[in-house]
């Protein structure tokens, strides 16, 4: 199959394209990049006028709770919300029933998400066994079946020695340790941001303190391991200044952020007790959360990844202090991007695909895509101009748990080829 | 009229609101504490359900007392008996309830946020008797009935609330409602029992009652759950006694018209002596007496009243 993209706007800054260009695709790869394409005979054209074409979108922190979890998103169904946001691919987070600690759980999502055929999966797996934190899963077992990076997401690694065995370990391997930084003595029973949400709303609070202390923790043990160190979800301005002092020193350590900790605080939490508001690490302070914009700004901060996080109706509809933490977020990432960053010019394009292309699938270990010929055939078309009314029917992924739902954003992928394949025509997914 | 539909929490109240409910609470003081027949016909045919999904004994009675006196039908549901105990969800409990058709839930709840849930699944009217450690709205209006019995007035006061402060949904009403009432508010405990952020409440906040307690108006000791001495936030019975416990020494340190609250349990030999308990300045009964008159002003109010 062949596409000819028309006219887009073309950015990528890997090979200094920022301009308007032909695009034209055969079977898995690009074939052409040039000022004016005459369309093949064979080729269907997609439009790409006043729309911007760029590297496939990566989000490398999302939750498809399968195996285990079917009732909240499978492969099947994420794979969905992921093509419908605009994305490439994803990587998926290893707190699966069973945990995915060795090769086969591995082998086995990367084999479920081909037969679904709508976006690369690129699985992590866990760094302890069952993610208990007390001995090493089988690194090796899972890199050779394709695990592209590790992590104990969902908890931190509470002792100190064992996270250092694990990133000893990894750094054997051309891997990233993914570290969920979050000290569970000092977070405890806290379900909200510790401070004047906590207690305007009369529930435990989870300090900043519990996940600074921690990424300091994590950059040390990188240093004296030399493994490379990668701070999942960062969400308070201190934790980034940990972050940014240890890249200024050159140590192999890198963060990202979601955009709920870029575009809400815990001043949005009301005494509706709007349990899509509940996350972990929690909504933090209006200053941390202009901290955040500023960071994924000046490049402090390396992506944007979702910890999409689906969760069934009866998780969330109930009291706050038992509802489940977390927030879907493939399908509102770059809309939320688009609107409240790049189309009001805050954000460059450029700086856009680095963060939700190019930095995501090097800290995957993926080979780059880049606008020119002979790269895989990973893109995405964006339109910005689309409206989105988020809503539950906009979401087409299995749960509904958006902290986004009654939003209206500007700006959405239109088209995305995955590997040649068109998954995403015209807004909807094939 | 109440500017509000429900009773959730003491922040949403006007001053108009609070001496409206004392009030009435007060023209409700003769039926109660003058006559034989304690019963008036206001909210005849009403329905109420008392929805009890932590267990209490004062603060149920209290209210089904109240109801009784108003002429409501009332039913009270909960404990172990609760289908939420079962692993119903909150709303399927609410929905079956509001399907028997009710005019009022009072709610007692561990969760934080409950009676604002529960206003999610019906059209009636809820009165929130507590909810986790967030508020405890009754609690307040009859503490502000009893301490405006003694002075008169409730502006200008100066009140301590003094112990484990963190956990408590007493003083996340109660501080709210004295400074609306224009009264001083200084929260006293030690640095493990303080509230998270005092900013949010805009109270002085001390570790030393003995700095404080000649200029209080009102101390108002808070129950220590013992439960929660696990985890060790305070070392010991005894060392929180000594440091905060209000002992006949610390009593005759007081002010002359100084009162004495507590919102019961007690633990006597903690933060209360047994002598001091039972003392002339504790109004501990008082609260108690006025829990019903609140209640029953409270209901009333947001019922309409006879129509």
């Amino acid at each position: 199959m062949a596409y000819l993209i028309k006219g887009a706007h073309v950015v990528d800054p890997q090979v200094g394209l920022d301009d308007v260009r032909d695009v034209l695709v055969r079977e898995k790869q690009i074939v052409e990049v040039s000022e004016c394409i005459e369309a093949p005979e064979d080729a269907e054209i997609i439009d790409g006028s006043g729309k911007y074409l760029v590297p496939g979108l990566v989000d490398m922190h999302v939750h498809f709770r399968d195996p285990g979890f079917e009732y909240k998103e499978t492969i099947a169904t994420g794979s969905r919300a992921a093509a419908h946001g605009g994305f490439t691919d994803v990587a998926t987070m290893p707190n699966t029933d069973p945990v995915t600690d060795d090769g086969a759980e591995i082998r086995y999502q990367i084999d479920r998400a081909r037969k679904a055929g709508l976006v690369h999966v690129r699985p992590m797996g866990a760094l302890t066994r069952g993610e208990k934190g007390e001995s090493l899963a089988e690194i090796g077992d899972m890199v050779m079946e394709g695990a592209s990076a590790f992590s104990d997401d969902g908890h931190g690694v509470q002792s100190a020695g064992m996270m250092k065995t694990c990133m000893a370990y990894v750094s054997q391997f051309d891997r990233v340790v993914c570290a969920h930084c979050e000290v569970e003595s000092l977070s405890g029973n806290g379900v909200i941001n510790s401070g004047r949400a906590a207690t305007r709303l009369g529930m435990f609070g989870w300090p900043p303190l519990a996940e600074e202390l921690e990424i300091w923790r994590d950059i040390e043990l990188s240093r004296s391991t030399g493994c490379a160190l990668h701070i999942c979800h960062i969400s308070t301005a201190k934790g980034l200044e940990l972050v940014k002092a240890a890249k200024a020193e050159g140590l192999p350590v890198t963060c990202e952020v979601t955009p709920h900790h870029l575009f809400l605080n815990d001043e949005d939490i009301t005494d509706t007790y709007n349990t899509n508001l509940k996350m972990n690490p929690p909504l933090r302070k209006a200053s941390d959360m202009e901290a955040m914009v500023q960071g994924i700004l000046d490049g402090s901060i390396d992506c944007v990844v979702t910890d999409h996080a689906p969760h069934a109706k009866h998780e969330k509809d109930c009291e706050w202090e038992i509802a489940f933490f977390g927030t879907i977020g493939l399908e509102t990432s770059l809309p939320l991007m688009l609107t409240n960053l790049v189309l009001p010019g805050k954000m460059s394009w450029n700086r856009l695909v680095e963060v939700m292309a190019i930095n995501p699938r090097r800290l995957l270990r993926c080979n780059p895509v880049k606008l020119e010929a002979g790269s895989q055939a990973d893109l995405t078309l964006i339109d910005p101009k689309r409206e989105i009314d988020v809503t539950e029917s906009y979401f087409q992924g299995k749960s509904k748990n958006s902290a986004f739902l009654g939003a209206h954003l500007t700006g959405a992928a239109c088209d995305v080829l995955m590997a040649g394949k068109h998954t995403l025509i015209d807004g909807v997914v094939a | 009229m109440l500017s509000v539909k429900h009773l959730i929490d003491t922040t949403s109240l006007t001053a108009d609101d609070i001496t409206q409910i004392l009030d009435t609470a007060k023209s409700f003081d003769p039926i109660v504490n003058g006559r034989s027949i304690k019963k008036v016909p206001a909210l005849r045919g009403r329905t109420i359900v008392n929805l009890f999904l932590e267990p209490s004994t004062r603060t149920l009675k209290s209210f089904e007392l109240a109801e009784k006196r108003l002429s409501a039908d009332s039913i009270s549901m909960g404990g172990a008996t609760s289908s939420v105990v079962k692993g119903e969800s909150l709303a399927d409990t609410i929905q079956t309830i509001d399907a028997m058709k009710v005019d009022m839930f009072v709610v007692r709840a561990r969760l934080a946020g409950t009676p604002q849930k529960i206003t999610e699944n019906t059209d009636a009217v809820v009165i929130n008797g507590g909810d986790g450690k967030h508020q405890h709205p009754t609690q307040a209006m009859l503490d502000l009935y009893t301490i405006r019995e003694h002075f008169g007035h409730l502006d200008g006061l100066k009140v301590a609330i003094v112990g484990d402060l963190a956990h408590s949904r007493v003083c996340g009403s109660l501080a709210p409602a004295l400074k609306t009432m224009g009264a001083e508010v200084t929260l006293v405990a030690p640095p493990t029992f303080q509230v998270g952020d005092p900013s949010w409440y805009g109270c002085e906040q001390t570790n030393h009652l003995d700095d404080v307690i000649e200029d209080m108006d009102v101390v108002y000791m808070l129950r220590v759950q013992l439960e929660r001495m696990e985890g060790a936030a305070i070392p010991s019975r005894r060392e929180y006694n000594r440091l905060y416990g209000l002992s006949l020494e610390r009593e005759a340190r007081m002010k002359d018209n100084a009162i004495i609250c507590h919102p019961g349990p007690m633990n006597r030999g903690m933060e209360i002596d047994a002598e001091v308990a039972d003392c002339a300045r504790s109004r501990i009964l008082n609260q108690v007496n006025a829990g019903v008159l609140t209640r029953m002003a409270e209901m009333y109010l947001l019922l309409g009243g006879e129509e």
